[in-house]
């Protein structure tokens, strides 16, 4: 099978789309980073690529909140490619501030164009923090994708200030349960190695490192396609890249999953 | 005074047309803001308990025709989040709290603003211009004093923002017309003291001689010079930029602690330190000295560019923007050399963090908001460029309160041969990256000299805050242009900005530059400012005709903005004009080598030495020494830094299980990069020593960063650093002998650990109020680490494992942790060592050859100190028996001797251990496990870990929880 095609997109302030791409790589797929003026100006197309991966970074230096310049792009000039990917059920990632950009896009957990009752905001402690968590794919997750990973236990760091998930009331988050769109939860031993049988961090710093609602690390929509957390396992797909205790517990599960939807 | 002709020259060009329409403000408040909580912790630092709540309002004005639903949908689509803010328009909220209000200046980077008016052309919303503010609603029962306290002290920095309580009326950029005037500036005739005054009140940081020069080659030409060509002098001939005290012929009267004196002539500190390096020239070496950064080989694909850079001065006026810019201009000067920045390191001294507002000088901000503010700035500049931060060291002192440290460093990685350093005639001369303000004028010769109150007042435009966004943009096109070969020469526009850059650049060929086509930030720009103005993320490359227009659509692919400034002519001078006014005409052979070289007199007096009585030793001296400053956990500064981008890091801050113990030194593998070849960052500083000898200062830095680079698994047989001194102002006496000792030391540590110096920097004049801060070198170090696989940390050892001891103690603690913290008044240092490399190549063996479980340098608080960290960073109890060396028990557990290094290595290869470290390495105990720290005294004559059976030779009994707890507990808050 040929490599697929994987979009990465790079705006101003863009910077993990390296790892990213090494990531992709490993699992099997073909990267390409491509500057947002090309999609603009449609030298590249969005849906000549069997994926999209959106990576970490500042884009536009977080300004107006963390990602909410390129979500207003995304909005703007590329809604219907969009749509049309996930109609297609060409999946789409977004790791970090590229989750970020899916959730103040109105993507995450959409659908695109209702009115946004779940966002990205400054961490509980009010400053960037970088520390390796360990999360889980949960398995009550509805994204038919990231099923092939469901119940996968992954250590990778966190790198951020505006991480937290807060949604608008206690409906809101029961609703997001209900419809299996929570796609990662932080586990409790946080930097320890990993028992077979995480515990979920029950809110406790510094295991759930940013205060998030109900240690939500990451979202899908309601179709599944669309899939974004906030930590990095771009930053832990080679065992060395680890800091300590046993190997394993990397994230080539979940971009495994990525590139196998993608073919 | 007016240039001949002035009516002619003096065009003044109206202010662009401004936006008509209504100003509207925005509030916007996330009630549930974590900063609100950050200033009531602060403020109860700061004294004001009397403040309950506090509110915190993004202000936008903005100007333009906006119907209501267009301003509507601005709120909806970029400025508003539902789910956490409240906003309202042309009403700010008040619940009956003080209101203070906080508006960057003019010209100040704006990046909220500046964004906002892109998104409102991206939503086709009339074009609209915006002014930001912030506004503090503070309640509880507040004095006027209060809130002039709070503002001055936590809300607002009056060198970047203005304050006021109450609504404040926006002002919007661009207010100003512009200006092309060129004024000539009379100097034939002025007596040496009219001269000196001329140098103070422009700060031009001249002295007499130097304007004397100045002064009779304008005679010569028989006309005065232009304020342009003046200031281009001044910051060419800058301490910053041309390092006058280290080019200087110096005479330094040395006296001994026996009362011998012997006075000795140094023809330049700088050629000192490069001749070492030519002298060992080994085969790695790429470029050392003539660059913006040092280069050696990495693998035979890549090379590695590394620098180091301080910025002092500003972090003292505005710690955020200083650090931030600092950052900035390290990553520039390693893509001047077209390499790929990969990672950054930081060494911060500050004053106490629990300094008495009592001792605080006027005019001087507190430490802890210095901290907060550098570290904030560090990290908000390494994160967003992507870049980790994986290497660095905090020190506190009261020399520092007035005068902080920032050392910023920066990595890169570029492929070797890639590195153009030849511009032709007929090249043009191109600027990338952001545009020009009136930001950073007289930086360079602001940092060349000394600082007191009234500073911020006259150099308050010297502080900048960065644009990393921006800068990041040029990363990425100067590898895309460099790749494609698109020019021939480059550098990083700092100090000086375009005066010494371009000055630089056309050294041999001669320049002709006109500033009419630069982009301004603002109008309102005098030719001279547009031309010094450091204003930042701008890079100069030589770039062929026949390349420009690729060039253009790369920078325009890329959102970078381009000018071409003009050409490089053959002329052998330096031409600058705007449109049709001249601003700058003088031979490059004036500008280079008219400065008159200096002749200074150094003197340094070693101490008689004291007489130290050293007291009891139990746990709770090494619990006190754990919860140092210096040595307890730097976890709150460091996590803010991202450490991980780029995934390559092997090694980082933190160690252990719990992820908290320190590391001695930074592994990274290059992204990109193949096979199992890594690089090692460490870094050596100690001015406790200094103060005592600053020649053994320079020695045992280094010892200490080779010590750091060896005990992660680098090679010590391939080491290359870089030196950084920060020093008081060099022409009184007792300052420069010093700073000549540590460059002998320097010289001779060099050929004794066969490391070649590859880039430096000096950061002179570091003084308050005449006070010179402690002089303080710091050590870089750059290393590589033949297997990754191999490469071990302080907490990677198991039950059971032997502990071996490398090195022998010394007997004197001057310059130690100990000796401060106990008042010991110890002025006698430790000798440096003779050979040191033996040992580390032995260490490196064992280490390579996967014998070495974990490893930890001894350095604050000697081997006492070391054991304790690496079992709490293992989380893993220990025991050993402390080899006397002829020393008491306290001394021979907390004194810092160079070369020693705590090792640990399974029984099974003790043999094979002891076979590699020879006479170098003692077996002193085990790791028991379990949750005891154990140090005892030899019983009676052997110092074997056998012997260790009775207890009244212990020593010290802590547990880890202890441990812990003075590690973590005295941790910055």
């Amino acid at each position: 099978m040929s490599a697929p095609p994987i979009l990465i997109p790079h705006a101003s302030g863009t910077n993990r789309d390296g790892e990213a791409a090494q990531a992709i790589r490993l699992a099997g797929g073909s990267p390409r980073i491509v500057h947002v003026n090309e999609l603009r100006d449609g030298s590249v197309r969005i849906g000549d690529h069997a994926a999209i991966l959106l990576p970490g970074g500042f884009s536009y230096g977080d300004a107006l909140g963390a990602g909410g310049r390129l979500a207003l792009e995304l909005r703007s000039w590329f809604a219907d490619e969009l749509a049309e990917a996930v109609s297609a059920e060409r999946p789409i990632l977004g790791i970090c501030n590229g989750f970020q950009v899916l959730v103040k896009s109105g993507l995450l957990p959409g659908p695109l164009g209702s009115p946004r009752d779940v966002t990205l905001t400054e961490n509980r402690a009010g400053r960037f923090e970088c520390r390796w968590v360990t999360i889980r794919v949960e398995t009550s997750c509805r994204s038919g994708w990231l099923g092939a990973a469901g119940g996968v236990t992954i250590r990778c760091p966190v790198a951020h200030g505006e991480g937290r998930i807060a949604v608008a009331g206690e409906s809101v988050s029961r609703q997001i349960e209900a419809d299996g769109l929570v796609a990662f939860r932080y586990m409790a031993d946080g930097p320890r190695p990993t028992s077979d049988d995480p515990v979920s961090a029950a809110g406790v710093y510094p295991a759930n490192p940013n205060g998030s609602v109900a240690d939500i690390a990451g979202l899908c929509d309601q179709t599944g396609t669309v899939v974004g957390l906030m930590p990095h396992p771009e930053d832990h797909v080679i065992d060395w890249q680890r800091p300590s205790g046993p190997v394993g517990n990397t994230g080539r599960p979940l971009f495994e999953a990525f590139i196998a939807a993608a073919q | 005074m007016r240039a001949e002709g002035a009516d002619g020259y003096n065009a003044i060009v109206p202010a662009p047309s401004r936006l008509r329409g209504m100003v509207v403000r925005i509030d916007v408040t996330a009630p549930d803001d974590p900063a609100a909580r950050q200033i009531l912790d602060s403020a109860l630092l700061l004294g004001v308990d009397r403040l309950v709540g506090c509110t915190i309002t993004r202000v936008h004005h903005v100007r333009g025709d906006l119907s209501e639903s267009d301003l509507a949908r601005l709120c909806a689509e970029v400025l508003v989040d539902p789910v956490v803010d409240v906003h309202t328009i042309d009403a700010p909220a008040s619940a009956g709290g003080r209101v203070v209000e906080v508006a960057p200046m003019p010209g100040v980077t704006d990046g909220d603003a500046r964004e906002l008016e892109r998104a409102a052309s991206q939503l086709g919303l009339p074009s609209i211009e915006v002014a930001t503010a912030r506004r503090y609603e503070l309640h509880g029962a507040l004095s006027d004093a209060d809130v002039a306290r709070l503002t001055r002290r936590l809300l607002a920095n009056d060198t970047i923002e203005h304050a006021h309580e109450g609504e404040m009326d926006p002002e919007f950029a661009a207010a100003t017309a512009a200006d092309v005037r060129v004024d000539l500036v009379e100097l034939d005739g002025l007596s040496d003291d009219a001269l000196a005054q001329m140098s103070r009140e422009r700060v031009l940081s001249l002295d007499v001689n130097e304007m004397r020069a100045i002064q009779a080659h304008f005679v010569a030409e028989g006309r005065w010079p232009t304020d342009a060509e003046l200031e281009t002098l001044a910051q060419t001939w800058s301490e910053h930029c041309v390092h006058k005290t280290f080019r200087a012929k110096i005479e330094l009267t040395h006296k001994a602690a026996d009362g011998t004196v012997t006075v000795s002539t140094h023809d330049g500190l700088l050629p000192a330190l490069r001749e070492v390096t030519e002298e060992l020239d080994p085969w790695w070496l790429r470029s050392a000295f003539v660059d913006d950064a040092g280069i050696i080989a990495f693998d035979d694909t890549f090379d590695l560019a590394f620098k180091v850079e301080t910025h002092n001065h500003p972090s003292a006026l505005e710690p955020f923007g200083g650090a931030n810019t600092g950052v900035g201009g390290v990553v520039r000067d390693v893509i001047g050399v077209s390499a790929r920045p990969i990672a950054c390191t930081d060494v911060l001294c500050f004053g106490p963090p629990d300094l008495p507002d009592s001792e605080l000088p006027t005019g001087v901000l507190h430490p802890r908001r210095i901290r907060e503010g550098v570290v904030s700035g560090v990290g908000d500049y390494g994160n967003k460029l992507g870049l980790p931060t994986v290497n660095g060291a905090v020190l506190y002192d009261k020399g520092y309160t007035a005068n902080p440290l920032v050392y910023c460093g920066a990595l890169g990685l570029l492929p070797h041969g890639m590195h153009p350093t030849e511009a032709h005639v007929g090249d043009r001369i191109i600027s990338i990256g952001g545009r020009v303000g009136r930001d950073g004028i007289h930086g360079a010769t602001f940092s060349s000299a000394g600082m007191d109150a009234s500073t911020v007042d006259s150099v308050g435009s010297a502080v900048q805050i960065g644009d990393p966004i921006t800068e990041k943009g040029l990363i990425e096109v100067i590898e895309l242009a460099r790749d494609a070969k698109l020019y021939t020469a480059i550098t990083d526009c700092g100090a000086g900005g375009f005066s010494s850059s371009v000055g630089e650049m056309g050294e041999d060929l001669g320049v002709d530059v006109d500033l009419a086509t630069v982009p301004l930030k603002y109008p309102g720009l005098q030719p001279w400012e547009i031309w010094l103005s450091e204003a930042q993320e701008r890079i100069v490359i030589a770039v062929p005709p026949a390349n420009m227009a690729e060039l253009q659509s790369l920078c325009d692919a890329w959102d970078v903005e381009l000018t071409d400034l003009g050409t490089f002519t053959g002329s052998e001078r330096l031409v600058v004009h705007h449109g049709e006014t001249p601003v700058v005409d003088i031979p490059m052979s004036f500008l280079h080598n008219g400065l008159p070289r200096r002749e200074m007199t150094g003197a340094w007096a070693d101490p008689v030495p004291t007489q130290v009585t050293t007291p009891e030793v139990d746990a709770s001296v090494i619990l006190e020494l754990l919860a140092h400053p210096e040595v307890a956990s730097k976890e709150d500064i460091v996590r803010r830094y991202d450490h991980e981008v780029r995934g390559g890091t092997v090694v980082r801050p933190f160690v252990g299980p719990e992820a908290d113990g320190p590391a001695d030194a930074a592994v990274l593998k290059p992204l990109g990069t193949d096979g199992t070849l890594a690089v090692v960052l460490s870094n050596g500083i100690n001015p406790r020593i200094g103060r005592h000898d600053p020649w053994a200062m320079a020695l045992h830095a280094m010892d200490e960063a080779v010590r750091n680079l060896v005990a992660v698994g680098g090679d010590p047989d391939r080491v290359a650093v870089l030196d950084n001194f920060c020093w008081g102002d060099p022409t009184k006496s007792d300052r420069l002998g010093s700073l000549v000792r540590a460059v002998q030391g320097c010289t001779d540590g060099a050929r004794r650990y066969r490391m070649p110096f590859i880039s430096g920097k000096d950061s002179l004049f570091n003084e308050f109020d005449g006070e010179a801060i402690p002089s303080t070198l710091l050590i870089s170090a750059l290393g590589l680490v033949p297997d990754l696989g191999r490469a071990i940390d302080s907490a990677g050892m198991q039950p059971d494992d032997d502990i071996w001891l490398v090195g022998q103690g010394s007997a004197h603690l001057g310059g130690s942790l100990a000796s401060d913290v106990f008042d010991l008044c110890a002025n006698t240092v430790p000798l440096p060592l003779d050979d040191p490399l033996p040992r580390y190549q032995a260490i490196h063996t064992a280490i390579a050859a996967g014998l070495i479980t974990a490893a930890h340098d001894s350095s604050d608080g000697g081997i006492a100190v070391a054991l304790a960290e690496m079992a709490l960073a293992a989380r893993l109890g220990l025991c050993v028996v402390v080899p006397a060396d002829g020393l008491d028990p306290f001394t021979s557990l907390v004194n810092e001797g160079p070369g020693r290094l705590v090792l640990t290595g399974s029984p099974g290869n003790r043999g094979a251990i002891a076979a590699a470290l020879g006479d170098f390495g003692r077996r002193i105990g085990e790791v028991t496990g379990g949750d005891r720290i154990v140090m005892a005294a030899p019983s009676g004559a052997s110092g074997d870990a056998e012997s260790l059976d009775s207890r009244e030779l212990v020593l010290v009994e802590l547990t880890i929880d202890q441990a812990v707890e003075a590690f973590t507990g005295g941790a910055v808050e």
